[in-house]
């Protein structure tokens, strides 16, 4: 197990208030809260700090956790005194939410074993007392063809319980699921009753996979509308052809207008994700060159002849 | 191999897929009243006239939970968790757009 300096997470020194605590909590929480920071290890970060707070918030867990003394660098191995404890009074308080998902250290020294714990679990083993089980979350990858079709798929989880002796062990399962035609990115698919068992009767909690999409070499997706690049030649753009585009759900027939431009995007409605409204498909044309010739210089060089034209004459260059 | 007896079938939690209010509140293991907290502080905009009659769609499932989690630690009141979210929102919506305008830049 190693040290963990809470004051060096939160950034105050030994001697701060608890004013100054409760502040540098917010302000750092705000920094690393998982919802609104864009910092890479937020999660994390967050959950330090919480544990910080947890502990440092408390002027009992606070005196408890200075009684270690000053000594100690972050990450040192370490080993709750043999007195740990001894001296303080308690108030056994219902656990915070976190202290399950909290380090070695502070389970050691401030989780529900702990003298700072709560005994036997109290709340939990109340005689008629029934709490749904907890939530899951869990996130899965899928590529845009599974999103726009649906299908099965198998996952495999890494389900964290509780054993009996109040350990977290890691234990596998697999399911196989059925994922609906049209999820989009970030969405989540709630699985009842996959989440954890119940306590003492009550219903288990759900499993809700949050969807990621894997990026597509070809399609683009912004929300349902997937847009799609397509080279088209210019006599193409200028004539008004039909064109083939890929689409998520096979090639189809566009026809361009007349005088088509660079950089233009058409849309060809319902042909995104399907949903209510299904998604539109994006199809931003790019004017391709053919590729050089003596026959494809001759005609270029007979436009240059015949076609005046002056492409800046009205863009003020 | 692992063969399977069945196959899960999930309910997307998207905006096209309504939930009634009742269960709702079970989804998220919250009480009534706090959900109609929420539906004042404009958080929530629920159809229905009355509360009883109330359905959200799906979609504000993770919106409700994320607004537990910065009410919890930020210390934010509802109000505020209700501007924190549609900021966020906002934000992501610009981040896919200037995303996808940047690799049609590249091109």
């Amino acid at each position: 197990m190693h040290y963990k300096d809470y004051y060096q997470v939160m950034g105050v020194p030994r001697t701060a208030s608890q004013d100054e605590i409760k502040r540098a909590y917010r302000k750092l929480a705000r920094k690393y809260h998982p919802d609104v920071s864009k910092e890479k290890d937020a999660e994390e970060r967050f959950k330090e700090l919480q544990e910080a707070h947890e502990v440092l918030k408390d002027p009992e867990k606070r005196a408890a956790y200075d009684q270690l003394g000053p000594d100690w660098r972050p990450g040192q191995d370490f080993r709750p005194p043999p007195d740990w404890g001894k001296g303080f009074e308690f108030s056994r308080g219902a656990p915070g939410e976190g202290p399950g998902e909290f380090s070695d250290f502070f389970s050691e020294l401030f989780g529900s074993r702990s003298p700072f714990g709560t005994a036997h679990g109290a709340g939990r083993g109340h005689r008629g007392y029934a709490a749904a089980g907890q939530d899951h979350v869990a996130r899965i990858e899928i590529d845009l063809e599974d999103a726009f079709r649906g299908g099965t798929r198998t996952i495999e989880l890494r389900t964290p319980e509780l054993t009996a002796d109040g350990h977290v062990m890691v234990k596998p399962r697999t399911l196989r699921i059925s994922i609906p035609a049209g999820v989009t990115e970030g969405q989540q698919i709630r699985l009842a009753g996959q989440g954890s068992p119940g306590l003492g009767g009550g219903p288990p909690g759900d499993l809700l996979l949050e969807v990621s999409i894997r990026p597509h070499p070809r399609f683009r997706l912004e929300g349902r509308d997937v847009t799609v690049t397509l080279p088209v030649a210019p006599w193409e753009a200028a004539l008004g052809e039909t064109v083939s585009v890929p689409t998520l759900g096979g090639p189809v027939e566009m026809k361009l207008p007349a005088g088509a431009r660079a950089g233009q995007t058409l849309r060809l409605r319902g042909r995104g994700l399907p949903g209510q409204p299904p998604g539109d498909q994006l199809v931003l044309l790019r004017i391709v060159l053919p590729p050089d010739s003596p026959r494809a210089r001759q005609l270029f060089e007979q436009m240059k002849r015949e076609v005046p034209f002056d492409p800046r004459a009205t863009s003020g260059q | 191999m692992t063969t399977f007896d069945r196959i899960l079938e999930g309910t997307p939690l998207d905006e096209a897929t309504w939930i009634e209010v009742s269960d709702f509140c079970a989804w998220l293991h919250v009480e009534r009243h706090w959900i109609a907290s929420l539906v004042e502080a404009g958080l929530l905009e629920p159809r229905g006239a009355a509360p009883d009659s109330w359905s959200f769609p799906a979609s504000d499932i993770a919106r409700v939970r994320a607004a537990a989690r910065l009410v919890r630690d930020l210390d934010v009141n509802l109000a505020g968790a209700a501007v924190i979210l549609d900021l966020l929102e906002e934000r992501r919506r610009l981040e896919r757009r200037l995303a996808l305008l940047e690799r049609l830049l590249e091109q």
